[in-house]
Formats: C-alpha cells, sequence, structure tokens
C-alpha cells in the first residue's frame, strides 16, 4: 500500500505547526528553519501528488476513503483530481513563497506567526481534498481561525476592525452554507459531494426537500425551497471569492494584513471560494442556478467592472491590489456562471463550456501567483520605504530600485492579462466561453480588461515613475536572494503564458468531464 | 520554398533572444547590449530578404507563394489550440521593410543615445519591439498576431516613457498605452467572435482557416440582426483596433504625446512601423473585410470598408490642419503620420491591399527619413525642438538639410520624382474612381494640399532665415527638460555655432534612407504596377498607356502640391520669421481658427472633461458605494451583533459558562486569546455563533428525524 499522501499534506503542515509552536523562546533562527523545513516537506509531498497524479484520467485519484461516522453517513474521503490539483499546488507553493517574505513581519513573535501559517496550510490542504461535506466544513472552518489571527496580531494599525469584518462575513456565509447543507443532508441522506451531485442531476432535490423538511411549509413551493437553500450555499461561496456586494471585507482586510499573509489569502484562500463553486454547488443544484442564473451573471460582471473603478480612486497600493484581484475572480465566477445549466452538445462543449472552464481553473492559479507575488514586491517595498504605499507620497522609484521595478512591472502586466505573460490564456479562454454564451456579457466584462490596465499603469506611474526626491536614492536594490523570491515567480509567469498546456493538459480532461455532468 | 527561406520563423525569434539575453546583462553592458540588437536584427534582414526572394521564386504556383507552419499551443476540450506563422508577399515584403528600417533605427541609436546612463536598456526595449513587429508580420493566427499587437502595445510604452523621470514622458507613456487598449478591447472582441463563427483563429489551415472560402462564405451570410452580417461586425470590430494602434480619429490623441519617447528612435518606431502595424492587420483580413470578395482589387463598396474609408479621408485632413498650427518639430511629423495612416486607409478601402500597402512601405521609409533628420536637427540643437528656435540649420547641417528636403519633397509628394508622389497617387486615383462617394477624394486632395504646405513650412523655419536660438537658452531649455543625455558639444555663443552636424552614424541611415524614398516609386508606377501584381501573384506587364489612363488625376494632385508648396514657400520661405516670438503670419489671418488649431482643435480637452471626467466620476461612486456598504448596512449588522453577544453573553455566564470553557479548550483559550483584543466583544460573538450555529443545527437534524 502505497503512502496516503493527500492525508499527508494535511497532516504535515499541521504538525509542523503544532512543533513551531512547542519551540522554546530561545530557538531563534530555529523556529523559522523548522517552518521552513515543514514548507519544503509539503512541497516535496506535493510534487509526489504531482508525480502520481494520472493527467488522462480526468477523474477523482489516490482517493482514501474510510468509514468515520456511519449513522450520519459521514465518510473519511479524500480525492484528487485537476481542480483539486491546481489548489493543492497553489496551497503548497503560495505559503512558501510567503513564507520568504515573511521575515519582517514575523519578527514580532516568530514562534506563533510561522506555527500559524502553517496551520492555515493545512485547512486550505484539507478543504481542497475532502469530498465529504462534514470533514471538508471543518476544514473550511479550521481555516478561518489561523488567517484571522493572522491578520488580527500581525496586521496595521486597522487590523482589529478589518479582521473583525472580515470573520463575521466569512462566518455569515459559513453559517447559510451550513445550514443548506443540513438541509441537504435532511433531503439526500449524504454529506457526500459525489452522491449529492448525483442525486441534484437526478431533479429530485426539491421534491426530497419538502417531503423531509418539517418546516418546508414556511416555502411557497418545494422549488421556492430548494433555491434558498441554494442560495444559502451559494453565499458561503460568495462571500469567500468574493462576489459583489458581498466584496467589501476584502479590501480591508487585505490591506491591514501583513503583505505575506494577504500573499495567502488572495493566492489561495480566495480560491476556496471558486472551488466550492465548481466543485459543489454547480454540480449539486443545477436546477437552482437555472433560475437563478440572470442574476448571478449580473452580479459576476459587477464584479468584473464595479472594483476596476473602485480600484481606480484609492490611495492605498494594497488597496488597488485588493480590488483588482476582486475583478480578476470576477472573471472566474462569470465564466462559471455564464455556462447554460443542462445544455449539451459538442458546439456548446466545445465552443463554451472546454474554454470558459478551462480559462477558469487557468485563471485561478495564474490570478493566485500574479497576485502573490505582487503581494511579495509590495512586502519589499514596505521594507524599503515605510509610507510607500500611500500612492503619490513617493516617486520615481525606478531609478533606485530598477530591477525590483522591472520584476513588479512584468508582475503588473501579467495582472493587466498581456499576451505572452500568465494572465492572458485564462482570460481569452473565458472570454471565449462568455462570449460564445452571450456576447453582450463579454462586452461589458471587457470595460474590466480595460480599466484594469488604466488602474494599474496609474499605480505603476505614481510608484515608479517621475523625478527621485534625492533622500529616496539610497534605497538599496534587490538583493541575491530578493532576486530570487521574485524572479523564480516571475520566470513562472513567462512560462505559464508561453506554454499554458503544462497545466492545461492536467485539468482539461477534469473539466471536459465536469461540463460533460453539467 | 527551400534554402534560407524557410527559416522566415526564425526572423522575429532573433530579436525577441537579443532582447531576452540583454534584460539580464548588467545595465553597464550598453555595448554588449547594442551588438545583440544590431547584430539580430542585420541577420533578421538578411533572413527577410531572402524569404523575400522566395516569394519571388514561388510566383505562379497554385497559392501564390504562400507557405504555412500551424504548431500545437495547448489541448482543450477535445481538440488543440493551433497557432501558426506563414510567409506571403504581404508578410515578405513587411518583413524586408521591418528589419531594413529597424536596422537602420538601431544603428542610428548607437549615435543618439550615446550619452545615456541607461543605453543598454533602450537596445533590449528596441528589439523587443522589434520582435513583437517581425512576429506580427508573419502571424498566420490571429491569436499570435494580437499577442505581437500586445507586445509592441508594452515595447511602445516603455520606449515613450523611456525618460521615466520626466512627468510628461511617463504620462504619455500611460495614455499610449491605455487609448490604444480602448482599439484593443474592439480586436479582442472581434477575434472572439470571428472564433466564435469559424471555429479557428488560423488564417490559412489547408482550407479551415478563417480567411479561406469556407469560413468566409460562412460569415458574409450569417446574419444578425435585419442587415448586419457577421464579417461586418466581425470587421468593424477588428477596424477599431487598427484605429487605436494607427492612431486614426477619434482615437489618435495618443501618437503626438508619443513624441516624448528619445526623439529620432522612439518617434520613428510611431511613425515607420508600429503604427502601420492597424493597415497591416486590415491588410491582412481584407477578404474579411470587403465582404468575401478579396480578390478584386477595387470592388469595396462593404459597409465595413466604407466606414474605413470614411475614417481614413477624414482623418487625414484633420490631423493635416492640426499640422499647420503646430510648432514642436516632431509633433508637426506626429500628426503628419496621423494624417499619412488616414491615406493608408483610405487607400486600402477604394483601392485595395496593394494601394494601401505601397504607401505603407514608402511612406515608411521617407516618414523614417524625416524623423531620423529632426532627431539629428535636435541633437544639432542641443534638445531644441521648437521650430522657432531653429532657422538657417542648412549651412551647418548640410547633410541633414539635404537629406530632410528628400523627405520633405516625398511626403509633400512632388511629381514623378519621389515615391510618396507614386504611392499618395495611387490613393487619390482609387478615390476618385470610388463608387459611393466623391467626398474622401476631394479631402484626399485637401490634405494633400495641407502636406505640402505644412512641409514647406516646417522646412523653411528649421532650414532657412537666420538662426533664431539663443545659445544660453538652449543649454537651459536642455536642462529643463531634464534629460539624461548631456551634450558634449561646448555650448558656444555665437550665432548657431553650437549647431553641428551628426555624426556619420547618424547621418549613413538617413542618406541611405533617402536614396530609398526616392527609389521606391519605380515599383508602383500605374505604367509598371509591379508592386500590385507582386501581392496579387501575377506577372507586373509595362504600359505606358496606363499612364495616360491616370493622367487627370496625377495632374490635379501635381497642381495641387505645387499650390501647396507655394503657399507655404511665399508665407514662410520668402520672409523668414525673424524672432522666435513673432507670431505665425497665419495668425493674423486665421484669429481664433489658427489658436484652435495650435490647442489641436481641443480634443484632448474634449476628452478630459468627457471620458477622464466620467472615468473619475464612476470611480468615486463605486468607491463611495463600497464605503457605504462598509459604513451602512455593516455597522448595522455590527451592532445587531453586538448586542446579540451581549445577551448571548449574559446567558453564557448564567447557564453555560464552566461547562463551555472546559468542554472546548481551544475555543476558549482562542476566545481569551481574542479577547483581550477585541475587549471581549469578539469574544461574545464567537461564543454567539457557535452557539447559535448548534442551535440551528440540533433543529434541522431533529426536524430531520422527525420527518
Amino acid at each position: 500500500m502505497s503512502l496516503p499522501l493527500l492525508t499527508l499534506l494535511m497532516l504535515v503542515p499541521v504538525a509542523f505547526g503544532a512543533a513551531v509552536l512547542s519551540l522554546p523562546r530561545a530557538a531563534g533562527r530555529g523556529v523559522a528553519r523548522l517552518a521552513l523545513a515543514g514548507h519544503g516537506a509539503v512541497v516535496l509531498l506535493t510534487l509526489g501528488v504531482l508525480g502520481r497524479f494520472d493527467a488522462t484520467s480526468g477523474g477523482l485519484q489516490m482517493v482514501e476513503r474510510h468509514v468515520w461516522v456511519p449513522s450520519l453517513g459521514v465518510d473519511y474521503f479524500l480525492g484528487l483530481d485537476g481542480l483539486g490539483l491546481v489548489c493543492v499546488l497553489l496551497a503548497a507553493f503560495v505559503p512558501l513563497m510567503a513564507f520568504g517574505f515573511s521575515g519582517r513581519v514575523a519578527a514580532r513573535r516568530e514562534g506563533l506567526y510561522h506555527a500559524l501559517l502553517l496551520f492555515l496550510q493545512g485547512g486550505l490542504m484539507g478543504t481542497f481534498t475532502a469530498l465529504n461535506f462534514f470533514h471538508w466544513f471543518l476544514f473550511w472552518e479550521l481555516g478561518l481561525v489561523p488567517a484571522y489571527l493572522l491578520v488580527r496580531l500581525f496586521g496595521g494599525p486597522k487590523a482589529g476592525p478589518a479582521s473583525f469584518q472580515f470573520f463575521v462575513y466569512t462566518m455569515v456565509g459559513s453559517v447559510t452554507l451550513l445550514l443548506g447543507f443540513l438541509a441537504l443532508h435532511a433531503a439526500g441522506g449524504s454529506f457526500d459531494f459525489i452522491e449529492l451531485a448525483e442525486f441534484g442531476k437526478s431533479g429530485r432535490l426539491a421534491k426530497a426537500l419538502a417531503d423531509k423538511l418539517p418546516w418546508a411549509g414556511v416555502f411557497a413551493s418545494g422549488d421556492a425551497l430548494a433555491v434558498t437553500v441554494f442560495l444559502g450555499v451559494l453565499l458561503g461561496f460568495a462571500v469567500k471569492v468574493p462576489l459583489w456586494p458581498f466584496h467589501t471585507w476584502l479590501p480591508a482586510t487585505y490591506s491591514e494584513a501583513p503583505s505575506p499573509v494577504t500573499m495567502v489569502l488572495t493566492g489561495v484562500m480566495s480560491k476556496m471560494g471558486v472551488y466550492g463553486l465548481l466543485r459543489i454547488a454547480m454540480p449539486i443544484f443545477p436546477d437552482q442556478f437555472r433560475v437563478c442564473q440572470g442574476a448571478l451573471v449580473l452580479l459576476a460582471l459587477a464584479t468584473v467592472v464595479l472594483p476596476t473603478f473602485a480600484a481606480f480612486a484609492q490611495t492605498d497600493l494594497k488597496r488597488v491590489l485588493a480590488y483588482s484581484s476582486v475583478n480578476h475572480l470576477g472573471y472566474c465566477v462569470l465564466g462559471i456562471f455564464i455556462l447554460a445549466p443542462g445544455a449539451t452538445g459538442p458546439a456548446w462543449l466545445e465552443g463554451a463550456a472546454a474554454p470558459a472552464l478551462n480559462g477558469v481553473v487557468l485563471q485561478m492559479l495564474n490570478h493566485g501567483l500574479t497576485s502573490a507575488t505582487l503581494f511579495g514586491c509590495v512586502e519589499l517595498l514596505e521594507g524599503r520605504l515605510e509610507s510607500v504605499r500611500t500612492l503619490g507620497r513617493y516617486g520615481g522609484l525606478r531609478a533606485a530600485v530598477p530591477v525590483l521595478t522591472g520584476l513588479m512591472g512584468i508582475s503588473f502586466f501579467a495582472s493587466v492579462g498581456l499576451p505572452g505573460l500568465n494572465g492572458f490564456v485564462g482570460e481569452f479562454l473565458i472570454f471565449k466561453g462568455v462570449f460564445a454564451s452571450a456576447p453582450w456579457a463579454a462586452a461589458v466584462a471587457s470595460i474590466g480588461l480595460l480599466v484594469t490596465g488604466v488602474f494599474l499603469l496609474t499605480a505603476m506611474q505614481k510608484l515608479f515613475h517621475g523625478p527621485l526626491n534625492a533622500g529616496e536614492s539610497v534605497v538599496p536594490d534587490l538583493n541575491t536572494r530578493e532576486r530570487w523570491m521574485v524572479g523564480v515567480p516571475v520566470a513562472l509567469m513567462f512560462v505559464l503564458g508561453i506554454y499554458p498546456d503544462l497545466v492545461l493538459r492536467l485539468i482539461n480532461p477534469t473539466l471536459m468531464r465536469l461540463a460533460g455532468s453539467h | 520554398m527551400i534554402s534560407t527561406a524557410s527559416y522566415f520563423w526564425m526572423i522575429p525569434l532573433l530579436p525577441l533572444f537579443a532582447a531576452g539575453l540583454s534584460a539580464v546583462l548588467p545595465r553597464t553592458a550598453r555595448r554588449a547590449s547594442a551588438a545583440l540588437a544590431i547584430g539580430s536584427m542585420g541577420l533578421a534582414f538578411v533572413l527577410s530578404v531572402s524569404a523575400f526572394i522566395g516569394t519571388l521564386a514561388g510566383h505562379g504556383s497554385e497559392h501564390g507563394a504562400r507557405s504555412v507552419v500551424n504548431f500545437d499551443w495547448f489541448h482543450l476540450g477535445t481538440g488543440v489550440v493551433r497557432l501558426g506563422v506563414l510567409l506571403d508577399p504581404l508578410a515578405a515584403v513587411m518583413l524586408v521593410m521591418v528589419s531594413f528600417v529597424g536596422l537602420l533605427i538601431f544603428i542610428f541609436s548607437v549615435g543618439y543615445m550615446e550619452h545615456d546612463a541607461n543605453g543598454g536598456r533602450f537596445f533590449c526595449f528596441l528589439s523587443l519591439f522589434a520582435a513583437a513587429m517581425l512576429g506580427l508580420t508573419i502571424s498566420n493566427s490571429l491569436i499570435l498576431l494580437f499577442a505581437c499587437w500586445e507586445g509592441m502595445g508594452v515595447a511602445s510604452y516603455l520606449l515613450i516613457g523611456f525618460w521615466f523621470h520626466k512627468p510628461a514622458a511617463a504620462a504619455a507613456a500611460k495614455k499610449a498605452f491605455v487609448v490604444t487598449r480602448i482599439g484593443d478591447i474592439g480586436l479582442f472582441l472581434g477575434l472572439l467572435w470571428l472564433y466564435g463563427e469559424a471555429g479557428s483563429l488560423l488564417l490559412f489551415d489547408a482550407g479551415r482557416g478563417c480567411l479561406e472560402p469556407g469560413a468566409l462564405a460562412l460569415v458574409t451570410t450569417t446574419k444578425v440582426g435585419s442587415s448586419l452580417t457577421a464579417a461586418a461586425g466581425i470587421g468593424l470590430l477588428l477596424f477599431v483596433g487598427a484605429v487605436g494602434k494607427s492612431g486614426q480619429l477619434p482615437l489618435h490623441v495618443w501618437l503626438p504625446d508619443a513624441m516624448e519617447g528619445p526623439t529620432p528612435v522612439s518617434a520613428l518606431i510611431h511613425a515607420a512601423t508600429m503604427v502601420a502595424a492597424g493597415v497591416f492587420l486590415v491588410a491582412r483580413v481584407f477578404p474579411l473585410m470587403a465582404g468575401g470578395d478579396g480578390v478584386t482589387v477595387g470592388s469595396g463598396t462593404s459597409g465595413v470598408l466604407q466606414v474605413i474609408a470614411w475614417v481614413g479621408a477624414s482623418t487625414a485632413v484633420f490631423a493635416a490642419l492640426i499640422a499647420v498650427g503646430q510648432n514642436d518639430i516632431k509633433r508637426i511629423l506626429a500628426y503628419s503620420t496621423v494624417s499619412q495612416l488616414g491615406y493608408m486607409f483610405l487607400g486600402l478601402a477604394t483601392g485595395g491591399v496593394a494601394v494601401g500597402m505601397f504607401h505603407l512601405i514608402t511612406h515608411a521609409f521617407f516618414k523614417a527619413l524625416l524623423f531620423l533628420g529632426s532627431g539629428s536637427v535636435i541633437h544639432g540643437c542641443h534638445e531644441e525642438q521648437d521650430i522657432r528656435r531653429m532657422g538657417g540649420l542648412r549651412r551647418w547641417m548640410p547633410v541633414t538639410f539635404a537629406a530632410y528636403a528628400v523627405g520633405m519633397m516625398a511626403l509633400a509628394g512632388v511629381p514623378l520624382v519621389f515615391s510618396g508622389f507614386w504611392s499618395k497617387d495611387e490613393i487619390l486615383h482609387s478615390a476618385w474612381l470610388w463608387e459611393p462617394s466623391r467626398w474622401p477624394f476631394v479631402m484626399g486632395v485637401l490634405g494633400a494640399f495641407l502636406t505640402a504646405f505644412y512641409m514647406t513650412r516646417q522646412v523653411a523655419e528649421v532650414f532657412f532665415g537666420e538662426y533664431r536660438g539663443a545659445t544660453g537658452r538652449v543649454a537651459h531649455a536642455a536642462a529643463d527638460k531634464g534629460h539624461r543625455q548631456k551634450s558634449h558639444h561646448p555650448v558656444q555663443a555665437a550665432h548657431g555655432d553650437g549647431v553641428h552636424e551628426s555624426p556619420w552614424v547618424m547621418t549613413g541611415p538617413l542618406i541611405l534612407l533617402g536614396v530609398f524614398a526616392v527609389l521606391l516609386g519605380v515599383i508602383g508606377t500605374p505604367a509598371w504596377p509591379w508592386f500590385e501584381a507582386y501581392l496579387g501573384g501575377h506577372e507586373a506587364v509595362f504600359d505606358l498607356g496606363r499612364l495616360s489612363h491616370a493622367a487627370p488625376v496625377m495632374i490635379v494632385s501635381a497642381v495641387v502640391v505645387a499650390a501647396g508648396m507655394g503657399l507655404g514657400w511665399m508665407l514662410y520661405g520668402k520672409r523668414p520669421r525673424t524672432s522666435p516670438e513673432s507670431p505665425d503670419v497665419l495668425e493674423p489671418v486665421l484669429g481664433g481658427f489658427h489658436r484652435a488649431l495650435a490647442r489641436r482643435l481641443y480634443v484632448d480637452e474634449l476628452y478630459d472633461v468627457t471620458v477622464v471626467a466620467g472615468h473619475r466620476l464612476l470611480s468615486r461612486l463605486a468607491n463611495w458605494m463600497d464605503l457605504l456598504f462598509i459604513g451602512g448596512v455593516v455597522v448595522l449588522v455590527g451592532w445587531v451583533s453586538n448586542a446579540a453577544a451581549y445577551v448571548m453573553r449574559w446567558a453564557d455566564e448564567l447557564f453555560v459558562n464552566a461547562g463551555f470553557d472546559a468542554g472546548c479548550g481551544t475555543v476558549g483559550w482562542l476566545g481569551r486569546r481574542v479577547s483581550k483584543l477585541q475587549g471581549g466583544r469578539a469574544r461574545g460573538y464567537l461564543a454567539g455563533m457557535a452557539l447559535g450555529v448548534v442551535a440551528l443545527g440540533a433543529w434541522v437534524l431533529w426536524g430531520m428525524n422527525v420527518g
């Protein structure tokens, strides 16, 4: 019997986190070393997973299944397909990246910081591999706690209100999600995502809900009840992504969190929402989704367009990037919502579903890479000039830090969606799918493409261009270690932009399966 | 096709490689960067010429002389998305032009950027630009074309903003990127539409490409609404992209500002090569634009072609008018470029691919010549760009003057000898024969008059009369501009003494370009229309009789050019201005209109109060909406939850305090930890949440059991 890699993925970071926490304060550099070993171990395990992954199958692999609570239909059920793999890759590498940028932030309480980061990683891994609601929800919630504490304890001056808001929003979403699943369990008798999806596809959900729930009479019909349950589940994901108008926690949290933590929040945690939509909400509720599709597409378009305008109005660089994140994930949500539920036929599959879904998952990876790199660059800038985030406070930094400017500039352009860099292919594919489904929606969303260029270039202009003050000319450029820390992700942006097949061939079979069962 | 011609796919990769390598070279390695750039471009030129010769050899075969190489890019669905490159006469002629003119720019830059500390990066960006332009030229896939198109946008951004410490340059760079991106969005949507309709974005793919009869028949017959065909909709969207890139109305505003880049070089990119990409795009997808019938030249009365003709003609006149009122030597040329690009579109729309492309090629040479000439002038005058502060330069810069005069006459369209005459005449001729309307022809003639006029004015102001640049002032102005480039020539006090001829690396390319600005006309005269025949894939026949056919329009155009030059000389040459401050001779005559011309007809101001202000307003609104959410709804929720937490806490104390803490050790630890920070608020909240969840969950489960 081979190693239960997926279980290890989740346990190893938690174990290392506990070990880091138990080190005495006097351990000094040992704390960071042990944490790095933890992240390294996770990366090694992930490489193992990648090696064992069969790209051609498209189905669930490396499945681990054990009976857990038989009376409630709860199994310990882990598995991975192309979608999960992309998320696991992000969950493995982004925290490692964040670790690299953590030196300044963690200095306050090294042990606690690194332990929390590792706990967070464990929670993320669990979320992306669990296939039973009970177990999945546990990690979904457990991930929230270390994230909250990282923001609260290591964040900026307004971290208190920001983290509180983050917690309230996500918690409300989680509660409705939980209630929705309890209702589903009542109706379908299972917590198993796969079984629930079969059940949802069969069209019996509304009736079962109406029959099994004693308080169903409150609702006008079984359909209305089912839609309510769907919206409850959806809210949990919508807050996490976030979908407009549930996004207002995000700019505050991303900007108040220490930048390395923001890297994990935006690089990985935001993907939990998109993952949930693809894995859970869409397959289980096709009929209910059909009822709400029009409104949801409008919300997705609002998520794409409005934050770009809001970003333009920001004066804090991190808030600009935060809004940019909302916009980028908006494309993901749009790509999911635009697909007509129940549609079939090769023209639809090849022309709309395959590009849109592949684009969405590729965009998840690309956004994780690009936004994490950008926030990493912010950390490097902040380490050099404390109030650098206030746009307009400094200018002309390109003369002082040309290498940082170059690398961050490339990341900016990746974020703008420049061909040749990673962002383009995902966005192109999403737009292809959206255009094939509803040309007007693609036209509206393209406003987002345009305005993203405007505000990112404006930010770049304010930071790097113009005359340099004499006092800033002594700011040092990147040292060798920092060059590697930013240079490697930037190189990866080129690789993924030029040869996206590296990822697409891993995810395409999975997404074709998903589209086929849509 | 065999031999070196089959390596044409390497042509864009060479400068790309040079760009990549010099990007990682240390910044001080400027010589290595320059050598890499020039070497790769030289090799690209050699390969381009051999590819060109290859297309000559392939003449007369079934597919003309087209060779296509397609390759897999990535898996999608059950299929594969492919990219490809192609070599046909249209691509070959662009390859030769771009690599040759590009090579000359690179060489010229060695002299021009000699004193720039960041010179190494400059060659890196130039190479990146060249790679993108050459890649675009041979793209057989609209995705690849779009990628190169955007790559050029970035290279252009980097080059315009090369002197990034100048706020004006940084702003101009951003403006160029954003304004062209408006067009790019149109192009992008057009691509998506075409992709959906044709199922492929490969241009030629053994019958399955989107420019091949099968797909063309489909898109030209698919109706959207009552009258618009898919081809028309797609064509218009693609043209929006061309409008942005080629600086046509109403997206022309970025191009004059782009002159903030290093003088001759970046300016040249924005005159000879990159801006021609829009024209090239229309030429490339011409069958689509023409509504399926791309073979017969001059059959263009499709809706898209009509739009293109009107936009081109309007831009030609509009920009030429503004050029009359400008005083910056580069801005005059920039508006001239906008105007000439308008001619190219007019030519494409009324006369077909060969007419528009011929002007593109001749214009590339003489506009390159003019821009490099202006660079030489500016270099010689210590970074002075205002023509009112020049004068009499022909005495100190004879080579530059001679070359510039050739360029000016080619642009103005002086009959018979200069290439510009022949290419512009072709356009006017087709506009004359255009069925839908004669007005574009009239506008073209008016534009030709204005072109002759403003170019004569410019040459008279710069090269004739007395030198008006106060040297002390010049030095001051140069310092003002903050150029890193420090003049290596001591500024002398005597009249014009500080002015000097440029070194041979700068004048050499001028002379070469001058020769071509004259000679190129030969290949496109009505008597021997070799260029058209070459693009069309048939043999050129020499026939003097066709000259007489074209004679009426040629005579009109010659008269108009003579009138424009004569008037220009009368106003500016005979009585040259004596001081920089004295008003333009047209000012008293035209009054307010001249002021409007000088202010570029207030287009930028108009955009400022509409588009820019609207964007700002929307941004404030979006931001305000978010703040309202935080300030309103969320605070309300906060109050409510606080109140709830208060109640819960009270319940906590009374009923479950001990049990809760003992049972949930971790949560308790967490709660205490948080409570220290949150003053109890979050603790109560967390506890409330947990209790609420448990209670509700129990309720549902209970209901389930009962049910």
